[in-house]
């Protein structure tokens, strides 16, 4: 099977801008990554494309050229752009096209989400009696873990305060004011025991990534990305996953991060020891910590003692969310997965600037995870 | 005068409530026999659909919680304009299913993992007319509480 490498990524700022309707933020991305490409519009062949707020997303090329070719609107919650990025690989890897797009964006109103729970196949009391709030989900199973692995309000704050402080060093994210862990703990309480400054906002941006045929590669670039796997699972039976009135009782079941993490390594021949850096899906300082032993990176618990060290520092052994990640960004939900994309593409490059990591990084990972409990991983290697 | 008082939905817990002890209303898979709440017409382990409806134990552990400190979006929340922290968590029912409820103790230093609960009611919001609207919620079972139970 032919393999998939990428050869261009591009980013638009994530924040606020009024005025700037999603899809030419979009339009901007995808323009940044076809100049990064070295390729023009009408060489695309296919696309992918992610949206939460923007019912036809594939309007898109009314805004870069109507060359005909299939653009596929996707959307897999907090996953979405995991998923637009797996297809477009899969693309070339099957041998449908040989030069394809991904693309997210995305445009959110101010505040918590808010739908009717219907949409995810939930009943209206639910709602009504203000259940319905992912933050909730987030709240509970940090506070769970905490009591059953021992980890602190202070490492909780210390998190934050790494993707604040990583933030301030990326001119395209939204919060780049650094914030101490004492200030982060100085903020009210949302959710106990997560507090305003570990959670990240819903907000704007989008972001691009072209892919080509390996094989091809050279025509376009020196440093192509390899995209070694990808893998989306969704929830099973069991498992404590996010916007669920109830769920069985018995023996702890895996998250679909655990199960995606496991089936990338495995596509991937690449264990989790080789991950020289990576970017996790940061909803809230709890979902980083969590996230980092779901992922295979280090062991229930190991955390606690990993965080204290500096080892998630972009100095240290294993830098995680150096871009800001989702606290320092926010979650533009179309578009998240593919930034993430972007940083670890340019951490491989050795481009990433004051946020680039020591040594030469050969292997990064990207993770999500959102409702109603999917999970997408990709690892990259140079 | 007594107030007026309306479940938030049908079918969820036993109503009206001096008819019948306060129970959850789960439903029950006659071919693997899983148990699901709210009441499920369709098994999500085995597919099947067919189902009986059961009564949910009234007591359960509380297996994790948190605290809701800011007004949640309307809709599709429809408590009243002046909020109230409050306070969700999920009980264990054993043998049976963890449910998601809202919890009377609103300060987390009050509660605990592992902590018994009891099933109660509680008005989340009231309407125009001055009708409660009741949803169910667990409460720490206190010592005292039961004292009282047993002696009376
Ligand atoms: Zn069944």
């Amino acid at each position: 099977m032919t393999e998939a490498v990428i050869i261009g990524v591009g980013l638009h700022p994530f924040g606020r801008f009024p005025g700037k309707p999603a899809l030419d933020m979009g339009a901007d991305a995808v323009r940044l990554a076809l100049a990064d490409a070295g390729v023009n519009w009408p060489q695309i062949q296919g696309g992918y494309i992610g949206s939460y707020e923007v019912a036809n997303p594939d309007a898109i090329v009314g805004r870069l050229g109507l060359t005909g070719i299939p653009m596929r609107g996707v959307f897999n919650g907090c996953a979405t752009a995991g998923t637009a990025v797996a297809l477009a690989a899969r693309a070339i890897e099957t041998g449908e096209h040989d030069l394809t797009i991904a693309i997210g964006l995305d445009k959110h109103p101010r505040g918590a989400f808010a739908a009717d729970p219907s949409v995810a196949g939930i009943p209206s009391w639910y709602g009504q009696t203000g259940l319905f709030l992912t933050t909730h989900f987030f709240g509970m199973k940090i506070n769970r873990y905490m009591h059953e692995h021992g980890i602190s309000h202070e490492t909780l704050a210390r998190v934050a305060s790494k993707n604040f402080r990583n933030a301030a060093g990326n001119d395209k994210a939204w919060r780049r004011t650094p914030l101490s862990p004492e200030e982060v703990l100085a903020s009210p309480v949302l959710n106990y025991p997560l507090r305003q400054f570990m959670y990240c906002g819903p907000n704007e941006g989008a972001a691009a990534v072209v892919m080509c045929r390996a094989d091809q590669a050279h025509k376009y670039t020196t440093t192509p990305v390899r995209v070694r796997a990808t893998a989306l699972r969704s929830r099973r039976l069991g498992a404590f996953e996010v916007q669920s009135p109830s769920f069985p009782v018995g023996e702890p079941v895996d998250s679909p991060s655990v199960d995606a993490s496991r089936d990338a390594y495995e596509r991937a021949g690449i264990g989790p020891e080789d991950v020289d850096v990576a970017q996790l899906q940061d909803t809230d300082a709890g979902s980083e910590i969590i996230h980092m032993a779901e992922n295979g990176l280090c062991k229930d618990g190991e955390q606690e003692r990993l965080i204290a060290e500096g080892a998630t520092e972009i100095g240290g052994r294993l830098p995680v969310n150096t871009d800001g990640g989702l606290l320092g960004n926010g979650e533009p939900i179309g578009a998240s997965g593919l930034r993430q994309i972007h940083e670890i593409v340019l951490q491989l490059r050795g481009t990433a600037g004051t946020r680039q990591i020591p040594g030469t990084p050969r292997v990064g990972y990207t993770h999500l995870y959102g409702a109603p409990g999917a999970s997408a991983v990709t690892i990259l290697s140079t | 005068m007594t107030t007026a008082q309306r479940p938030v939905a049908e079918g969820l817990f036993t109503w009206p409530p001096a008819a019948a002890p306060l129970r959850l209303i789960g439903s029950e898979c006659r071919v693997c026999g899983l148990v699901s709440f709210p009441a499920a017409a369709t098994c999500v382990r085995c597919a099947s659909d067919d189902s009986k409806e059961r009564l949910l134990a009234d007591r359960g552990t509380l297996w994790t919680y948190t605290t809701q400190d800011f007004r949640p979006p309307s809709p599709p929340y429809d408590g009243p304009e002046t909020f109230e922290p409050y306070s969700v968590g999920y009980i264990e029912l054993p043998g049976e299913l963890l449910v998601e409820a809202r919890l009377t103790e609103p300060d987390p230093d009050k509660l605990r993992i592992g902590q018994d609960m009891r099933l109660t009611l509680v008005p989340y919001t009231v309407q125009d007319d001055g009708t409660e609207v009741m949803t169910f919620a667990f409460a720490p079972v206190e010592e005292s509480t039961e004292i009282e139970e047993e002696a009376s």
